[in-house]
């Protein structure tokens, strides 16, 4: 049974399902790698094994009567700042190192529906802000293929959690980047839906307009039925969309012969990284081979997506963190002589310096006299960004290109400059600021660091990306790899 | 004449009549515990999200449609950002560069009858922040949250007041016309109906405003009134001994009947405006306002205008009777039983009625004295069975014991003399007990007419009918 983490999820749910092996054994075999991981990775940072296995002894009961859902016995961890009713949802932050959530996010309660059982919540960047998960109050998550590397970030703990099957699969959010980016450097499949296909109730926000919840996974199948079970309308969201959730799963067996492949031309600039473009070539001929078309397909305005989002992200950020004043929940600084000490020091030791430095951002583009020359400005740029896609899906059926520019950099390399730490999501930012869905699977690898390739598509073409993705994983096992200590 | 004038206008903060809050499902009423009607979205909890009650939408669209103005189709919810500890998401959801209504006015008649059209700038919808408690916490601040996310329609004037009174004219006409439209209890005891004046002064002809000031919070009628008069003499005080108004915001303190800085326009927040992102713009169609169109009630204005021809009643009078639904609909309750007498009805509804009620500090539609029984009053004055004067009398038998009128006059025996030979009888009586008088009335002292009027009431317990007995008494006198 010590090989029940090589399985992909579908096969899990299918094992349990025939009472080949039982949750609380699926659970315990998770939670001991979790356990024996924690000390280099750090991919959590909080363990719920007491409560994953009550909840495995009822989802076996369940299971045992026949009365299962889609997911029960499957073991989840979530992403440390969806919330989760009784347990420390941190953000990542001292700020809410103490903060115990009362209530479950909208994504939370559909997976428990769904029958998932909570192993943890994975480490991040703090309060999502980072690419490299260096910046959580919680310390660094090292890369499971490299120790010594990033595994990208915000949604570091999730991705290098499932890279190295301490769970089958993780949810985590993307603002600018935060799946697909740590998706490709930890080598795993991971999927940012449209913007208003999974509810952000309960989904501590960062910048709400780009903020997307997601999954990331080891299979486009496994992540097609995960996102099947979060994905939906939800009256707590007035920006979650009402339109139908179509079976992703169901779905993902589509021949891909004439699919009109669009290779973002901005994409393959002089930034990208040689090697690594030497395997999103290699990967765009795997889809030639399939009866994909390719042609190249020019944004003009995207190579503004860097400087729009540190804009609008900023700015949305300065607001939505206004609420961590000490007051009500988080952090309270000790002894407070008044209102404005109180205000001060309980931000100015519950937040990490990323946090601050894109708080000040905020307050200082959306300033009276700076308003319109950043934050109109920017949002003018976003709608030109957004018509481009618009326009250049008016002839393909999905864009492609690499996900990041390199592979996973080494821990402590671009903390001290924040601009070059900005310039990894540079492939990433798009999709978010045009709302569209956009997935990264593993392709390749360069000196033994995975590689992603993005698939970005039309609004609401989620079950088309995973298709695609798809059609990739049967033919390639990029995405079945698994890391050394990890195997 | 004063060589200053003043200008005013006023910011109205209307607290919508939604069963729940603005962006939450928690209740709305007044004087719960503290923190009883607070729920996650109110307090701002990590990762909660606003949704918009669609009552306040239908309510400000009402009140835009009531105002004559424009409903804007696309109206956005924007953060206002500050700290405090009341308002627990660090911004507060105002609409601000793009308003729900747009551009309207209203007409006030001011006592001496003459009118006036006031802009309604805009109205907006907004969320109110929660309370900072004091009381019984020494050394600390409570904070109660049951307010936040209470709905708010703000009612923005042009500066088109030029006096307190047409302020408080202004801000009554406002007051009546949301309880009309059922958007808000007008309650402002409790805070549901207050505003902000901004109040400046400039020399008769100026073409530019002076600086204003804000005074902020005031919640009554008599406050406004007092908080503008004070102002504007201090503002012209300090303009006439040399000084500037500064910009600033100010308190009106009622117990000292003044205004006192509160910040300037330097201490000033730089709230940092931006759509809310949680929110989508409010779209609205045309349908959806053509449908709130149908649903309004007979407005103030148009029940004043159909009270005025239709009963031949003075433009004041009509507003006064059309001043609360509820009064018009007692007074319409009224002169259905007496079709007759309009004017008469309105006079005691305006009268007797309204001085009885506000001795009581009651309120008409509490139902003291059913419209029916005035009616019974008003009939008997109709038809001659009593006087006027003794009518006063009747009523306030009714008042306080709740008997109809029929039952005072039966009672107390007020029946009117109508008889003209009784009259006559009594005449004759009173000027043979007077001969003097009736000596020196006969030699041109004619204002002694009336003290034989007043013998012969008293002599008849004042149940002669009044005309009758003028007309008898003329005749023997002169006879």
């Amino acid at each position: 049974m010590t090989d029940l983490h090589r399985k992909t999820l579908v096969e899990l749910a299918a094992g349990l399902r025939a009472r080949r092996f039982s949750s609380v054994e699926l659970v315990r075999a998770y939670l001991e790698r979790i356990e024996a991981s924690q000390a280099t990775l750090n991919a959590f940072i909080s363990i719920t094994g007491e409560s994953a296995l009550r909840d495995a002894q009822a989802a076996d009961a369940a299971l045992a009567a026949g009365a299962a859902g889609p997911l029960t016995g499957v073991p989840i961890a979530h992403k440390d700042l969806f919330c989760t009713q009784g347990v420390r949802t941190s953000c990542g932050s001292r700020m809410l190192d103490n903060f115990v959530s009362p209530y479950d996010a909208t994504v939370v309660a559909k997976l428990k529906a769904a029958g998932a059982i909570t192993l943890g919540k994975t480490n991040m960047d703090e309060f999502a802000m980072g690419s490299s998960n260096e910046t959580s109050y919680y310390g660094p998550v090292r890369n499971p293929w490299n120790t010594g590397m990033v595994p990208g970030g915000s949604s570091g703990g999730s991705a290098a959690a499932v890279a190295a099957r301490l769970a089958p699969v993780a949810t985590a959010t993307d603002t600018g980047g935060s799946i697909r980016q740590p998706a490709a450097l930890c080598g795993v499949t991971g999927i940012k839906p449209t913007y208003g296909r999974v509810s952000r109730y309960g989904m501590v926000a960062f910048a709400s307009s780009l903020d997307q919840g997601g999954v990331l996974a080891t299979t486009a199948m496994d992540a097609a039925l995960v996102l099947r079970e979060m994905a939906g309308f939800d009256s707590n969201d007035s920006t979650s969309v009402d339109v139908p959730v179509p079976d992703y799963v169901a779905g993902l067996e589509q021949p891909l012969a004439g699919l009109k492949v669009g290779l973002l031309k901005e994409f393959f600039d002089k930034g990208l990284e040689r090697r690594t473009e030497k395997c999103i070539r290699e990967a765009l001929r795997v889809y030639e081979s399939l009866g994909a078309v390719l042609s190249e397909v020019s944004l003009p305005s995207l190579p503004l997506s860097v400087p729009v989002y540190y804009v609008v992200a900023p700015a949305e950020c300065s607001s939505n963190l206004a609420r961590f004043d000490g007051v009500r929940f988080g952090h309270r600084c000790a002894n407070p002589r008044d209102l404005q000490d109180l205000y001060r020091r309980s931000r100015g030791e519950g937040f990490g310096a990323e946090v601050k430095r894109r708080i000040m951002t905020g307050t200082y583009v959306l300033s009276a006299g700076y308003f319109d020359a950043y934050y109109l400005k920017a949002q003018r740029v976003r709608q030109l960004i957004n018509a481009d896609f618009i326009r250049a899906f008016q002839s393909v059926d999905v864009l492609m290109g690499p996900t990041t520019p390199t592979p996973a950099f080494a821990i402590g390399a671009k903390t001290s400059d924040p601009v070059t730490m900005y310039l990894n999501d540079i492939y990433t930012i798009g999709a978010n600021l045009a709302g569209l869905p956009a997935a990264s699977i593993p392709c390749g690898f360069v000196e033994g660091l995975p590689v992603g390739l993005q698939i970005v598509g039309p609004h609401f073409s989620e079950a088309r990306v995973l298709a695609v993705a798809h059609a990739f994983q049967r033919d390639t096992d990029w995405h079945s790899r698994v890391p050394r200590d990890y195997a | 004449m004063s060589a200053w004038e003043t200008v005013i206008g006023l910011e109205i903060h209307a607290q919508l009549a939604t069963r729940s809050k603005i962006f939450s499902g928690s209740a709305t009423h007044y004087g719960a515990p503290p923190n009883t009607q607070a729920n996650l979205v109110d307090l701002g909890y990590p990762g909660v999200l606003p949704v918009l009650n669609a009552q306040v939408v239908r309510m400000a669209v009402k009140f835009g449609l009531a105002v004559g103005a424009r409903i804007a189709t696309h109206s956005v919810f924007a953060r206002k950002n500050y700290f405090y500890p009341d308002l627990p998401k660090g911004y507060q959801n105002s609409q601000y560069e793009l308003p729900i209504v747009v551009e309207g006015a209203l007409d006030i008649v001011l006592e001496d009858g003459s009118g006036k059209r006031i802009g309604v700038t805009r109205a907006h919808l907004e969320e109110d922040a929660g309370k900072s408690l004091h009381e019984g916490l020494p050394g600390l601040t409570g904070i109660d949250l049951n307010r936040a996310g209470t709905p708010l329609l703000e009612i923005v004037s042009e500066p088109h007041m030029r006096s307190a009174k047409e302020a408080v004219a202004y801000m009554k006409k406002v007051h009546t016309l949301v309880r009309y439209l059922e958007i808000c209890d007008g309650n402002m005891q409790e805070g549901s109906f207050r505003c902000d004046a901004n109040v400046s002064v400039r020399k008769v002809g100026a073409e530019k405003f002076g600086t204003r000031a804000e005074i902020k919070n005031l919640n009554s009628f008599r406050f406004v009134e007092r908080a503008i008069n004070y102002e504007v003499e201090r503002q012209i005080d300090l303009m006439e001994s040399g000084g500037k108004v500064a910009q600033e915001t100010r308190l009106y303190d009622p117990d000292k009947g003044e205004t006192r800085s509160m910040r300037s326009k330097e201490e000033a927040n730089d709230y940092r405006y931006f759509p809310d992102p949680d929110l989508l713009p409010v779209e609205l169609d045309q349908a959806f306002i053509e449908d709130v169109r149908k649903g309004l009630p007979e407005l103030p204005d148009q029940k004043a205008a159909r009270f005025a021809s239709g009963y031949g009643l003075s433009a004041y009078d009509a507003g006064v009777l059309t001043a609360s639904r509820e009064l018009a609909a007692y007074y319409e309750d009224v002169v259905r039983e007496v079709p007759r007498e309009p004017k008469l009805a309105a006079n005691w509804v305006m009268g007797e009625l309204a001085a009885a009620l506000n001795k009581e500090n009651l309120d008409v539609s509490a139902g003291r004295l059913p419209a029916a029984r005035l009616a019974g009053l008003v009939a008997r004055i109709s038809d001659q069975t009593i006087s006027g004067k003794i009518a006063k009398e009747v009523f306030e038998s009714m008042w306080s014991d709740g008997s109809t009128a029929d039952e005072v006059i039966e009672a107390k025996g007020l029946r009117q003399i109508t008889d003209t030979s009784a009259i006559d009888k009594v005449i004759d009586e009173v000027l043979a007990k007077n001969p003097g008088q009736l000596a020196e009335f006969r030699s041109g002292k004619d204002k002694l007419f009336g003290f034989f009027v007043g013998q012969v009431m008293k002599a008849t317990g004042g149940k002669a009918n009044p005309a009758q007995l003028n007309d008898s008494l003329r005749k023997k006198l002169n006879g």
